[in-house]
């Protein structure tokens, strides 16, 4: 059976050049795997136990997902979905970034207020950074030189230096941070926080180092403040718009970078989570934990096409590009 | 070693509203123990080291955080049989104690925080409403849910399951009594309907005897028998006498919330739900047991005096008092929306659990029940209901 589903991707693959889509499924312990161009599901194959974090590594072979509950990070290759390895994670991974040469990981351990670097070649562990209580998000500078950590009890930012592996700054947030991005460019830092119902916004300077720079509010007519919960985030290439994944309000925010305003809440599926681009950010997908399904958002119109459904509680999302 | 060098070398930089300078937070917690019955189910037991251990893992959270922003903790833990109690809590005041968290009866409570007006003290432990009521105090931040949010917990689930009519069974001391007024009151608010009642004399004696449950199959449902027509059984038994007994010993077939059944708790060791599963982990690796209410209450209390520090810059009672009561406070809780204190009466507002002694199942506020400041605030006593005169006046 997995021959002929490898058969079958390698005919997919050999006739378009769009995006293959992968989404963990925390409860189902898959991976879904989605055609960028039909919007079909081609497959779901199981991923260990509690899959949530999931990355595609830069040059688009390979598939990292974090199996929370066997504590490990399990490889894929994302054109035959064949396990490949796995690499030692610390316990309990939940998020993880790997560094723009795509050489090093660095995961979040939850229970140890812990950020473990893993080599992704030798597959050893290169350092454990002490970082605050209940470490969370991560995000890489596009240059590569510091690694963010959010720790969801302490509400800081973590600044790791990447050569060092120690932390260079730190910079409070509000309650429960829960993702961090960079923008492309490097020059700002957005910090979502999930309780405190903001997200952080720093100005980075040539050394890496932070300056508030603002914060950003949700307000939606007819819904409770306490259920605007901003999770996942995401730039656009040119830095001019955040989308920010609002939780159980199942709606996304799109923010104007320059203004720091929404400019638009987009409806979505049940308990938005996190995010991603397909190729040349054409559209945005959401993974809707409570609906078990994606929505897919045309980015410049800033509307929801459509909604995929996947396997149970869609976590995470990652996209390789040009794969199918 | 390694992680020590990297936490010396970590407190570099920090980017904050306030100055980052060297803090030391004094903190204690004061447990008043008095002499009691066991409890009916020896799964009540309480630990050695109940409320201690979640202060502790407060500390230790608190002081991770601290690292980075030079700020050291340190938490002094004293037991004490009720009469010394407050040359206990004296002596913790003249080394400088001057944030305290204190697990004690209402009586003992007050005369401390009488006789320490210039200490912080934060209720960890008792739930009396008139606490929070005619007998609040400027110095007294309550961390416990009072009895009237516990009782509009329940009345909520009540009213959202349409179990309008009641049958009130209750004990027959005063905490019982006081309890049984605090579900009537809450019927009211709510619009449901207090069928019938019964009250259970409590006779004394001890709670084990070798005949079992023999003798409790006979006389419970005598005890409760022909009521009038209910939906459900609404137990108010804060003694612990007969409560546990209920579910399966009525007359009618009907579910029990209140004192067994389905109980309005701050916290239990099956939370997972809002990141809960990482607080259990490190709960349970520092005390090798589950955590208690009284564990989840003192970390709590001291964890909002901690985010108060890091906010404030400052170790002084009164600011970081003043802050917790303010606006700008805010605190996450493992309950899934952040925790704030009411300006007019120092209650935490926060959810409450609705727990069946192995699942959560549900929570209050229910959703549907509205509130012009916050949902949390259709629980217990609100700003126009309350009598509280010693927080007027402040900033």
């Amino acid at each position: 059976m997995r021959a002929l589903i490898t058969v079958m991707l390698c005919a997919f693959a050999s006739i378009g050049h769009a995006d293959r889509i992968f989404v963990s499924n925390e409860r189902g312990n898959t991976v879904t795997v989605i055609d960028g161009t039909s919007w079909e599901v081609l497959t779901e194959f199981n991923a260990g136990q509690r899959p949530r974090g999931i990355i595609v590594s830069p040059d688009g072979t390979k598939l990292y997902v974090c199996a929370s509950d066997d504590n490990i990070v399990r490889v894929f290759d994302t054109t035959t979905l064949e396990e490949l390895h796995t690499l030692p994670s610390g316990p309990d991974p939940e998020l993880f970034v790997l560094d723009p040469s795509g050489r090093r990981l660095y995961v979040a351990n939850e229970d140890d207020n812990l950020v473990t670097v893993v080599d992704t070649q030798t597959h050893e562990v290169l350092a454990e950074v002490p970082v605050g209580v209940e470490p969370e998000g991560m995000a890489v500078s596009p240059d590569g030189r510091f690694v963010v950590n959010t720790s969801e009890t302490t509400n800081m930012a973590h600044f790791i230096d990447t050569q060092t592996n120690v932390i260079r700054y730190n910079a409070l947030v509000d309650q429960r941070p829960r993702y961090a991005d960079y923008s492309p460019d490097g020059t700002r830092l957005y910090v979502t926080a999930e309780i405190g119902g903001t997200v952080s916004v720093f100005d980075i300077a040539e050394d890496g180092s932070p300056t508030p720079a603002g914060k950003i509010t949700f307000d939606v007519p007819g819904v409770q403040q306490e259920w605007l919960q901003p999770v996942g985030g995401l730039v656009t290439g040119d830095g001019k718009w955040l989308f920010v994944a609002l939780g159980p309000s199942n709606r996304v925010a799109a923010v104007n970078t320059q203004t720091l305003k929404v400019e638009k809440y987009i409806l979505v599926g049940e308990r938005v989570w996190q995010l991603a681009f397909t190729s040349d950010e054409e559209y945005l997908l959401t993974t809707n934990g409570n609906t078990n399904d994606i929505t897919v958002i045309d980015v410049d119109k800033q509307e929801a096409l459509r909604s995929i459904q996947v396997g149970q509680q869609p976590w995470g999302v990652a996209v390789a590009y040009g794969l199918n | 070693m390694r992680r020590c060098v990297h936490i010396l070398t970590a407190a570099v930089l920090v980017v904050t509203a306030t100055a980052a300078t060297a803090v030391e937070v004094k903190l204690g917690m004061v447990r008043v123990d008095y002499p009691t019955l066991r409890p009916i189910s020896r799964l009540d037991e309480t630990p050695s080291d109940s409320g201690f251990s979640g202060a502790q893992l407060a500390v230790q959270d608190n002081a991770t955080t601290g690292q980075f922003l030079g700020q050291t903790y340190r938490l002094d833990t004293r037991n004490t049989m009720p009469e010394n109690a407050l040359e206990v809590v004296r002596k913790l005041t003249s080394q400088g104690v001057r944030i305290i968290a204190l697990s004690a009866r209402p009586a003992d409570l007050l005369a401390v925080a009488d006789a320490q007006t210039d200490t912080l003290f934060l209720n960890v432990s008792a739930s009396a409403t008139h606490l929070r009521a005619g007998d609040c105090r400027g110095n007294v931040l309550h961390i416990t849910p009072s009895n009237a949010m516990r009782a509009d917990a329940v009345a909520q689930f009540a009213s959202v399951k349409r179990w309008k009519r009641w049958f009130l069974v209750h004990g027959s001391n005063d905490v019982d009594r006081v309890m049984a007024d605090e579900y009537r009151r809450s019927a009211i608010k709510f619009g449901l309907d207090i069928a019938d009642e019964r009250e259970i004399l409590d006779t004394g004696g001890a709670r084990r005897a070798d005949t079992g449950h023999v003798a409790v199959q006979r006389q419970i449902p005598v005890l409760v028998q022909n009521p009038s027509r209910h939906d459900v059984v609404i137990a108010a038994d804060a003694s612990d006498v007969f409560a546990p007994y209920l579910p399966f010993h009525l007359w009618d077939p009907r579910p029990t919330m209140g004192a067994s059944g389905l109980r309005p708790v701050s916290f239990n060791p099956a939370t997972e739900a809002w990141g809960g599963t990482q607080f259990q982990s490190r709960f349970e690796k520092l005390a090798n047991r589950y955590v208690t209410e009284a564990d989840y209450d003192a970390w709590l209390g001291l964890r909002a005096v901690g985010e108060a520090v890091v906010r404030t810059g400052s170790n002084d009672p009164q600011v970081l008092r003043d802050f917790m009561l303010s606006d700008a406070f805010e605190l996450a809780a493992f309950k899934g929306q952040p925790v704030t204190f009411r300006d007019w009466n120092g209650q935490m507002r926060q959810p409450i659990l609705l727990f069946d002694g192995r699942i959560n199942a549900s929570v209050s506020p229910q959703e549907g029940f509205l509130h012009q400041t916050s949902p949390l605030d259709t629980l217990g006593l609100d700003r126009p209901e309350s009598p509280c005169t010693a927080f007027e006046g402040d900033p």
